[in-house]
């Protein structure tokens, strides 16, 4: 299991870049989280996403997937593209510190 | 994961439930992944993007071995429309939206949505019977030169 040294503290990630223990993650270490997956100063938007991730993650055991988040995080699906480019769910997931989401749609 | 897949090109071709289906999922969940993805609907599957049409697609009744259907009961009046029926009332509970709310949602993902020039020909459309999202009705030879240096699907 590979270590990486975030906002000054070891964490353990697994191969696809996701956290093994989403206790070992803290706030001060979205920015630099954001800036591994090319993502430069987030905004609100992106922090409501965020959070709204690690809040389903603890309460169902598993993130949303995309069509969760546009349904329920209060952030459309078109906008969450335009946050995470890159695929909102992954993308939100590794910065918030919980494993990838579950589910096909 | 780095991803050695960066772009996905699926055609749809044909107009039932079932064939609709798949493509659509692949299609959302590639750019969940963060793959660049579009869909490129041909003959009957044109209907999932037909304005009057996308609302009203049906499961395979006859000819579908899948449902375990005798074939002459599957060809009864009214069978499509009761499975087809049974079918959505299980996805919704699934929380799978319609096909309408899909294709709609893919677009929202910045995914692409083409109709088959050809096919549009064919069957004497235009783009006034497809909806908003569709953008743009292109040719084969627009099509490939799209798919270029990614993965083609067809279902």
């Amino acid at each position: 299991m590979p270590t990486a040294t975030v906002a000054g503290t070891a964490v353990e990630l697994n191969d696809e870049g996701f956290f093994v223990d989403p206790e070992q993650w803290s706030e001060e270490m979205v920015p630099e989280l954001a800036a591994r997956e090319d993502l430069g100063e987030l905004e609100d938007r992106h922090w409501q996403v965020i959070r709204f991730m690690r809040q389903e993650y603890f309460a169902k055991g598993t993130g949303p997937t995309v069509r969760a988040l546009g349904k329920t995080s209060g952030v459309s699906v078109k906008e969450l593209y335009q946050l995470f480019p890159k695929g909102p769910a992954k993308i939100a997931a590794r910065i918030a510190g919980i494993p990838k989401p579950k589910g096909c749609i | 994961m780095d991803l050695t897949t960066q772009k996905i090109s699926i055609i749809v071709s044909k107009g039932s439930l079932e064939g609709i289906y798949p493509a659509l999922i692949m299609a959302n969940g590639a750019r969940a992944e963060g793959m660049e993805a579009n869909l490129f609907f041909t003959f009957f599957g044109l209907d999932a993007i037909h304005r009057k049409r996308h609302e009203h697609i049906k499961l395979t009744t006859v000819g579908n071995p899948g449902l375990h259907l005798a074939t002459w009961a599957g060809g009864l009046p009214g069978v499509s429309s009761v499975m087809t029926h049974y079918m959505e009332h299980k996805m919704e509970a699934m929380d799978i939206p319609s096909i309408p709310e899909f294709v709609e949602m893919i677009s929202d993902t910045g995914a692409g949505l083409y109709a088959c020039q050809a096919s549009v020909d064919l069957f004497g459309l235009s783009k006034d019977d497809f909806i908003d999202q569709v953008d743009g009705i292109i040719t084969v030879g627009d099509f490939y030169e799209m798919a270029a240096d990614g993965h083609i699907l067809f279902t």
